[in-house]
């Protein structure tokens, strides 16, 4: 057996004190925190590869356009007055099937969370449409709502009210047990309960639900706009498409990033506000 | 007139009684502290007269007030809910905001009714849970070692405004302790508990320091604690 001799502990270097830094430097184990600048980095790269790819003939423009012909294009839609309508066409399609999926949502999750025959009813059945993927659903909803907006939101709203749902549920099941003892100590009553622990106490998860649901609203769009549209972002591409007009699809893609990532935002800016409580002092 | 009444109070976790009180009478504005070991019973008993034991297996009659409220060890703020919300949940009726800024001002709290309890230190926060009890005016309160999170210097100003406040709303006190000091200073009446019994109840009244520490070899004996404190003050002498 060899004996290796320990290593002795470096040095502490007394004239490192006399140094303009009177931080005391520590060997960093986890990375630095990335700004939004840092973040933007992989976007940024891929659209030059891909500028590049597109300008030297690597890929033909009947592929995919390149950046700088969608933006033009993109530009060229909007001043013409010819985009918007569809835009807002989608939006109302999305924010309608969103609004009434939250309703939704939350309705179930509160009677799942706050009352057994309430969780024997709704919580199974919420877990079966959460393994079906809601584009499966569409054939059966043609059916029974036909092919016009009904059916579209119907679709969206059943689709929104699965990560609204659970979240929520979660949320109130969470809640610390020590609050129900409180609650039995302070009389109390079950209107007060839900309002001031229930409530309140499952919000985050709520939030956190509402997040996942916002993006997801666009995500179903796309696919139903391509049954019996006749505007709609969805309905743009698809007639691109037929054409080849590969920059207009592109156009269409960059309009889904920006609105989800916008609505993602939003709900986060009032993540922040609601769940201020959270900050005490020194954070 | 007794406030607390218990007769052949059974409390048991499956094959395991931790509670057996053949009978046992609080008076009316007494204080009482009920120290004993850990699993001896004490926190089981301070359930039991709080009505929080509903899924426990047991058996008994039980009188108390009707009026009644609990102290946690936790503070057991809502993280969500104001100061001022905090001290009045449960109440209702004009003039509870009044109430709860004169008993966050009883606390050494007014002032403080907007903020965020994660805003305050665990002393101020264990002050509001202290105000949210005596608000409602109880008959009766209860407390599970309430002090038992706070650092010490906290703990002795904690001592004098609670004795400050019992002295000035007159509830009967029903408090569990583990610590034999925090007993001997604010009972009028300590009980201490083993494997679910009652093995001493004793009414301190010491005079002088010597009668304290007299006092407080007892209970630590009563405990099982042989810590002969006369010869450690001694040594350090």
């Amino acid at each position: 057996m060899t004996t290796t001799p320990i290593r002795p502990a470096p040095e502490v270097r007394h004239d490192a004190l006399a140094g303009a830094d009177s931080h005391v430097r520590l060997r960093r184990l986890a990375p630095r925190q990335l700004g939004a600048l840092g973040l933007g980095i992989g976007p940024l790269v891929a659209l030059v590869v891909w500028q590049v790819a597109s300008s030297t003939g690597l890929l033909p423009e009947q592929q995919l356009a390149s950046p700088l012909t969608a933006v033009t294009t993109g530009w060229e839609m909007l001043t013409t007055g010819e985009l918007l309508p569809h835009v807002a066409a989608s939006a109302r399609r999305a924010y309608l099937g969103l609004g009434i999926g939250v309703a939704l949502g939350l309705g179930l999750a509160l009677l799942s969370g706050l009352t057994r025959s309430g969780e024997a009813a709704v919580d199974s059945l919420v877990q079966i449409k959460r393994a079906i993927p809601t584009l499966a659903l569409i054939p059966l909803a043609i059916l029974w709502l036909g092919i016009g907006e009904t059916m579209k939101v119907a679709v969206i709203a059943t689709a929104v009210l699965v990560p609204i749902y659970l979240n929520t549920h979660a949320g109130l099941r969470s809640i610390d047990q020590r609050y129900v003892e409180l609650a039995q100590t302070t009389d109390v009553g079950r209107a007060e309960f839900i309002r001031r622990i229930a409530l309140p106490g499952s919000l985050p998860g709520f939030l956190t639900g509402l997040r996942l649901a916002v993006t997801m609203c666009w995500t179903s769009l796309v696919v139903l706009e391509q049954i019996n549209a006749t505007e709609g972002i969805g309905y743009v591409m698809n007639r691109a498409r037929d054409f080849g007009q590969t920059d207009v699809i592109v156009v269409g893609l960059v309009i889904y990033a920006v609105l989800g990532l916008a609505s993602d935002a939003l709900v986060r800016v009032v993540q922040g506000r609601a769940l201020s409580y959270r900050k005490g002092m020194g954070s | 007139m007794s406030a607390v009444r218990l007769r052949d109070l059974t409390r048991s976790y499956g094959p395991r009684t931790v509670l057996d009180v053949a009978g046992l009478d609080i008076e009316q504005g007494e204080f009482v502290c009920l120290i004993g070991r850990s699993g001896s019973g004490k926190s089981t008993l301070l359930r039991a007269l709080a009505g929080l034991d509903g899924d426990v297996a047991g058996d008994g009659r039980i009188q108390v007030p009707a009026r009644r409220s609990v102290l946690f060890q936790d503070s057991r703020l809502l993280p969500w809910a104001s100061v001022a919300d905090n001290v009045t949940l449960g109440l209702r009726g004009d003039g509870v905001g009044d109430a709860a800024a004169t008993a966050l001002a009883d606390v050494g709290l007014a002032g403080r009714e907007k903020d965020w309890p994660s805003a305050l230190s665990g002393g101020e926060q264990q002050r509001v849970a202290l105000a949210r009890a005596l608000v409602r005016e109880p008959e009766l309160l209860l407390a599970d070692e309430p002090f038992g999170a706070l650092d010490a210097l906290t703990r002795l100003r904690m001592h004098a405004l609670l004795r400050r406040l019992v002295a000035e709303h007159r509830p009967t006190v029903v408090l569990v302790t583990h610590d034999v000091d925090e007993a001997l200073a604010l009972a009028e009446r300590v009980l201490v508990l083993e494997d679910g019994r009652v093995v001493l109840d004793h009414r301190p009244t010491p005079r002088t320091a010597d009668d304290l520490l007299a006092e407080r070899r007892r209970l630590l004996a009563a405990l099982g604690v042989d810590e002969d404190t006369s010869t450690r003050l001694r040594e350090t002498a």
